[in-house]
């Protein structure tokens, strides 16, 4: 399944966030859309996974998901959005049970990608017991077990600190070396969008429109922290960014 | 300035500005006031610095609790007491608990009923009695009625703000995961408001007692309230303070309870 926009353009009241941009997401690639503070990629995202509508514009699903697909569009957040009274296995099995999927084989699910994210030990344990760390690994658990069509994750690594980050970037290259899933990456950290992006979208500052779109076909899995090659892109992208973000960081704020 | 800070004899540890704000409670202090509180009362009224028409004695307050248990008045007028208190309370509570919910769900509901909880809110319930004993009669269901109505508005305000507070990125969550309405609303939203939910209670359950006692006051033979009033009427202050005693008891046993369900049902809070 793919996802498609097409000349999405959005605006609240009167400020224009998002300006005419097309953009489809391939099956199988990680795409990350990258872009200075209050570019509205962020938006773009929750227009793509139905939680917003834009004011212009088609959003469509090209294809039908795998039948086994639970929730084929699901969300890692940035604020891990785990529900605190619920332990680690609960916040997992409370969306299996709500689709339905019988007591035995949610089991299975579970006890499969705490696994895959290392949880294993930590199936019993309350989010406030865990790290942020180990609070992102059980979102990206929890969408993992709902089998998505596209994974959209929203700045998932922003509020961790930069060890952590370089950990869980290492797992999800893991994952995604082990099973390829489908992914749209919003970030603003241009060194995370290198690392796991196979396509960078560029988005200017408000209103947001496509920069430019840069691909990278170094595999994942190969991909190291000081690579030059890699180097090279990420300053290129700045390069790209730094004027916008300036003026985007000068911008009043006025609503 | 010479930077010659490894030369100097002055070396002073830096003062400490930090602490403070974080008040706990340890167990005993409260009992400690209770304590000291009572035994200047009865040296007071033993060496006649107080006189025993301002205040008893606390330990004929005692040794009239002590025969008031003894001879079973203390059962005859704490189980009526109890009863009023337990249906009305839950009637309130949970008929309070239902209209926050929906107020902090649905914005018709919240556009009509916010402005007439706002305005039931302020009227002394206890005027209202009259009026519950023409509708009710004379029994138990006027009184129930009192203590309902009473409890029912402060936990409605409680209740949704509770709901209005409860985090949106985890509603948020709920809808991306394609959760049910109904999921969402009783694993998520009901869930998250329970500690806004609980306070609410508290304050709630302490006006049930005060409309409890008002509701006895005004015709009924027996219970804590009637108890208290025919002391009064009498001048009986070792018997009035025994039941004033009760009363505070009964509040503290009720908060105790709240607190230990707090506990359990929000273990999960940091």
């Amino acid at each position: 399944m793919e996802l498609r926009l097409e000349g999405v353009s959005h605006r609240y009241g009167d400020v224009e966030v998002i300006r005419n941009i097309d953009l489809s997401i391939p099956k199988g690639r990680i795409v990350c859309i990258v872009g200075p503070s209050g570019c509205g990629k962020s938006t773009l995202l929750r227009f793509l996974g139905g939680l917003e509508r834009p004011t212009e514009g088609v959003v469509s699903q090209v294809g039908q998901p795998p039948s086994d697909s639970i929730n084929p569009l699901t969300y890692v957040f940035q604020d891990f959005a785990l529900l605190p009274w619920r332990t680690v296995e609960g916040n997992i099995s409370l969306i299996l049970s709500d689709h339905g999927v019988p007591t035995k084989r949610a089991n299975a699910i579970i006890e499969d990608v705490l696994a895959r994210t290392k949880l294993s030990d930590f199936r019993k344990a309350l989010p406030k017991q865990l790290s942020g760390g180990m609070k992102q690994r059980v979102a990206i658990a929890r969408a993992l077990a709902v089998n998505p069509a596209v994974l959209l994750m929203d700045e998932p690594l922003s509020a961790l600190d930069s060890q952590t980050r370089e950990l869980l970037m290492d797992d999800l290259v893991d994952l995604w070396t082990k099973s390829p899933f489908t992914a749209v990456y919003v970030t603003h950290n241009l060194a995370e969008a290198v690392r796991l992006g196979h396509q960078v979208v560029v988005l200017s500052r408000r209103p947001g429109a496509i920069n430019e779109v840069i691909e990278i076909d170094t595999p994942l899995a190969e991909r190291r922290a000081n690579d030059p090659e890699l180097e090279r892109t990420q300053q290129h992208l700045w390069a790209l960014m730094r004027a916008e973000a300036e003026a985007a960081d000068m911008e009043l704020i006025d609503d | 300035m010479t930077d010659s800070a490894t030369e100097t004899s002055d070396v002073r540890p830096v003062e400490f500005r930090g602490g403070g704000f974080r008040p706990s409670s340890p167990r005993w202090v409260g009992l400690v006031v209770f304590i000291v509180l009572i035994a200047l009362l009865e040296w007071g009224t033993r060496a006649g610095f107080i006189s025993s028409l301002t205040v008893p004695r606390p330990s004929d307050v005692f040794l009239t609790l002590w025969d008031l248990a003894a001879s079973g008045a203390l059962w005859t007028n704490l189980a009526p007491s109890l009863m009023r208190l337990l249906v009305g309370g839950s009637i309130g509570a949970v008929a309070g608990i239902t209209v926050g919910v929906m107020i902090g769900l649905f914005s018709f509901v919240r556009a009509g009923l916010v402005p007439l909880v706002a305005a039931i809110f302020p009227i002394p319930k206890i005027a209202l009695l009259p009026l519950f004993v023409i509708w009710f009669g004379i029994d138990e269901a006027s009184k129930y009625a009192l203590i309902a109505f009473g409890t029912f508005t402060p936990t409605v305000v409680a209740t949704y703000g509770a709901v209005d507070n409860v985090d949106r990125s985890l509603i948020r969550m709920g809808q991306s995961f394609g959760l049910r309405w109904s999921t969402v609303v009783l694993r998520i939203v009901l869930p998250g408001a329970m500690p806004g939910i609980l306070s609410g209670l508290r304050v709630s359950l302490a006006i049930a007692i005060i409309l409890l006692v008002a509701a006895e006051m005004l015709g009924a033979e027996h219970g804590i309230g009637a108890y208290i009033l025919q002391a009064g009427s009498l001048y009986d202050l070792e018997r009035l303070f025994a039941g004033v005693t009760i009363l505070s008891l009964l509040g503290v046993l009720l908060s105790t309870t709240v607190g230990l369900v707090e506990k359990h049902v929000l273990g999960w809070r940091t």
